[in-house]
């Protein structure tokens, strides 16, 4: 890979003593680059980019290192911070209408966001929010800068909120679960303008999110995430297609087809370990199918399987198998 | 075979100021506009949509938990007893709901084992003794184990909450469980956990299920037959596999096109703008104004549920006026 973007080494996120939400990440993100992360709740996903970014409340005690083009931004100044942030890497989140102020109108906002990170005036800010809605493809954009959030729909709001992500002109957009408030339709329109604005800019994104359709669709790279540590890493098609960890593969086999004769789900058993009790060794182990001792010992190792396709795993899984079809797997 | 549910014509509507202020003008808001469905014993509807297309209020109907502004419901071939009446509060404990979110369903200062038998003293059935009995019974057929009886929601994970609650609505023997989100709230592990078990429940105990969802994977996975929904109407409603192989409705093609899979990239429709404000339905058909088939006669006349007559899905029905068209012929 090329210098990468972005850097993430080693990062850890404690809240007290004892929880660690985020243990030992490492990820880059290429330019360009649309990275996948995809987790269940308390994976650590988004947690390890408001840690990136330097957005977590002074409690979380950070460690590790994340560099954007070799500046290190853990415990760096905040000025420093406030030059990265919206500016160089932007962030959208699940609910655009609780992200957007519901007292300012929205024009008013998107040239709040061009004045603070290109340094417009109103004239140049409002000819560019013109331009940057119809980026996004809000219609009538003249007479929507004039409303206020709540006379918008989510999509519209989600629009918005990707104009003024791109306000700052970023390098790369971080959007956290961009779609999961949004109706089937209107996610399928905003994933759609992402990837297009992407072509457009060069604009690497990294994809936040839950739902492995949507993952699988929009990136390039995909990294799974459980009980915030990396379990996989791979190119998005070998990881769909071929993936190697117990866990990936359990997440691909819990979800049902849309296609085809239907399937009793493989459903993964037990549930995902509480913060402040990890299990040690392996934090999957309890509810793997093929864990073995030194599963519950030893943090697994992160071993190279395939091109670029890296899996945290002590057994060794061949590739096209599935450790949920195992006879131990069944219920 | 004779329909354990059935509701015929449902409509209701609400009254809502359409202009801001207390003078402002009212006007008339359709959230369910003339749906007719039936269910079978041991069957499953499923019933999709995205956001404010009525499913919901639909499931609340076909209770009688909000009352119908116009239209029948029929249980067991007998008209529904009105709704707060003595002979209604008996016949729910045959006609049970689950919704989304389970903490917001319990309390949070009861243990769950009480919550779960709390429908039998509510229908004054058994002694306490017997409730208690009754209510690890429940409870093994959720899995939850019995020494999570005395154990508070708060201390239960999501997927177990959900148990809880779908326990406590299995504890009166229903017939029917109208469920509503069951497992939207929940990480994709455990909904394959939750849905077995559906799944599991109706194979052992015949419970039909009207299982309502915007996430049309899972009910795909539970369904006999779905029936989807655009602002307050039935639009398309067929066997379940049948409809997601091969959808006829523009409303459903987009549907079913704009769900990302893991798999190979399919085609996909993409609709234009969003859905049109409830208060202020299109004329015609509803779905006209994002529809790339649209004509003026769509404009104009309201299409009716119609048998679409496709020799591998006799049930399939359709509201479209050009369905028949050839720009609109599934591809095989």
């Amino acid at each position: 890979m090329a210098a990468p973007l972005v850097a993430i080494e080693g990062l850890t996120v404690d809240f007290s003593a004892g929880s660690r939400a985020v243990d030992g990440v490492d990820l880059q993100v290429a330019p360009g680059e649309a990275l996948g992360i995809v987790g269940e709740s308390g994976s650590g996903k988004s947690v390890t980019w408001l840690a990136a970014l330097g957005l977590l409340p002074a409690k979380a005690r950070i460690g590790g290192s994340v560099t954007l083009d070799g500046q290190e931004l853990v415990g760096a100044p905040r000025r420093t911070l406030e030059a990265v942030r919206g500016k160089r890497i932007a962030m959208i989140f699940q609910d655009p209408s609780s992200c957007l102020n519901p007292v300012h109108r929205i024009g008013w906002q998107l040239g709040e966001a061009l004045a603070l990170h290109r340094g417009l005036d109103r004239r140049a800010a409002t000819a560019e929010s013109l331009r940057l809605f119809d980026q996004v493809g809000i219609a009538d954009a003249r007479r929507r800068l004039d409303d206020f959030p709540h006379q918008l729909s989510g999509g519209l709001n989600q629009r918005v909120m990707i104009a003024m992500a791109l306000a700052g002109l970023p390098d790369l957009l971080v959007a956290d679960e961009p779609t999961t408030a949004l109706d089937a339709t209107i996610q399928a329109q905003i994933l759609a303008l992402l990837g297009g604005i992407r072509r457009d800019t060069g604009m690497a994104m990294v994809l936040i999110s839950h739902d492995l359709g949507v993952v699988s669709e929009n990136v390039d790279r995909v990294a799974v995430m459980y009980a915030g540590r990396l379990v996989e890493e791979a190119p998005g098609a070998d990881l769909f297609a071929a993936a190697r960890h117990p866990y990936t593969q359990g997440l691909l086999a819990a979800l049902p087809e849309l296609t085809g004769p239907r399937r009793r789900l493989v459903a993964i058993p037990g549930t995902v370990p509480e913060p402040g009790n990890m299990p040690t060794g392996c934090r999957f182990a309890p509810r793997c199918p093929i864990a073995d001792p030194q599963c519950a010992i030893a943090a697994p190792p992160s071993r190279r399987v395939g091109p670029m396709h890296r899996a945290n795993c002590h057994r060794t899984i061949d590739a096209g198998g599935s450790v949920w079809a195992l006879p131990k797997a069944a219920e | 075979m004779s329909a354990l549910l059935e509701a015929i014509d449902l409509r209701r509507e609400y009254v809502v100021r359409s202009k801001r202020g207390p003078f402002g003008a009212k006007s008339v808001l359709r959230a369910v506009d003339g749906v007719s469905f039936t269910i079978a014993p041991g069957r499953t509807l499923g019933l999709v949509g995205e956001s404010g297309c009525g499913k919901s209020t639909t499931g609340k109907l076909a209770l009688g938990l909000i009352p119908a502004t116009s239209g029948e419901v029929r249980c067991e071939d007998a008209p529904m007893p009105p709704p707060g009446s003595a002979a209604w509060r008996a016949l729910r404990q045959r006609l049970q709901m689950v919704y989304q979110d389970p903490l917001g369903a319990l309390d949070r200062r009861l243990p769950i084992g009480r919550q779960i038998a709390e429908p039998l003293a509510i229908h004054g059935i058994g002694a306490a003794a017997e409730q208690r009995e009754r209510a690890f019974s429940a409870m093994r057929d959720v899995g939850l184990q019995s020494h999570q009886f005395d154990r508070y929601p708060h201390e239960l994970s999501g997927g177990q909450r959900q148990r809880v609650v779908l326990a406590r609505a299995l504890i009166t023997e229903p017939r029917l469980l109208v469920c509503d989100e069951p497992i939207s709230a929940l990480d994709v592990s455990i909904q394959a956990q939750v849905v077995n078990l559906l799944l599991d429940l109706q194979d052992r105990l015949g419970i039909a299920y009207l299982f309502i969802s915007h996430d049309l994977r899972v009910v795909r996975q539970v369904s006999h037959e779905v029936a989807v929904m655009y602002l307050g109407r039935i639009v398309e409603q067929g066997e379940a596999e049948s409809l997601f192989a091969a959808p006829a409705h523009p409303y459903t093609r987009a549907l079913v096109s704009a769900i990302p899979t893991t798999g190979p990239k399919r085609e996909r429709l993409l609709l234009q703008g969003d859905p049109p404000n409830p208060v202020d339905v299109p004329t015609g058909c509803a779905f006209h104004t994002r529809c790339p088939f649209a004509t003026e006669q769509c404009r104009r006349e309201t299409p009716v549920l119609k048998p679409l007559g496709l020799s591998n899905d006799l049930d399939r029905r359709v509201a479209c006026h050009r369905v028949h068209e050839p720009a609109l012929q599934v591809a095989a």
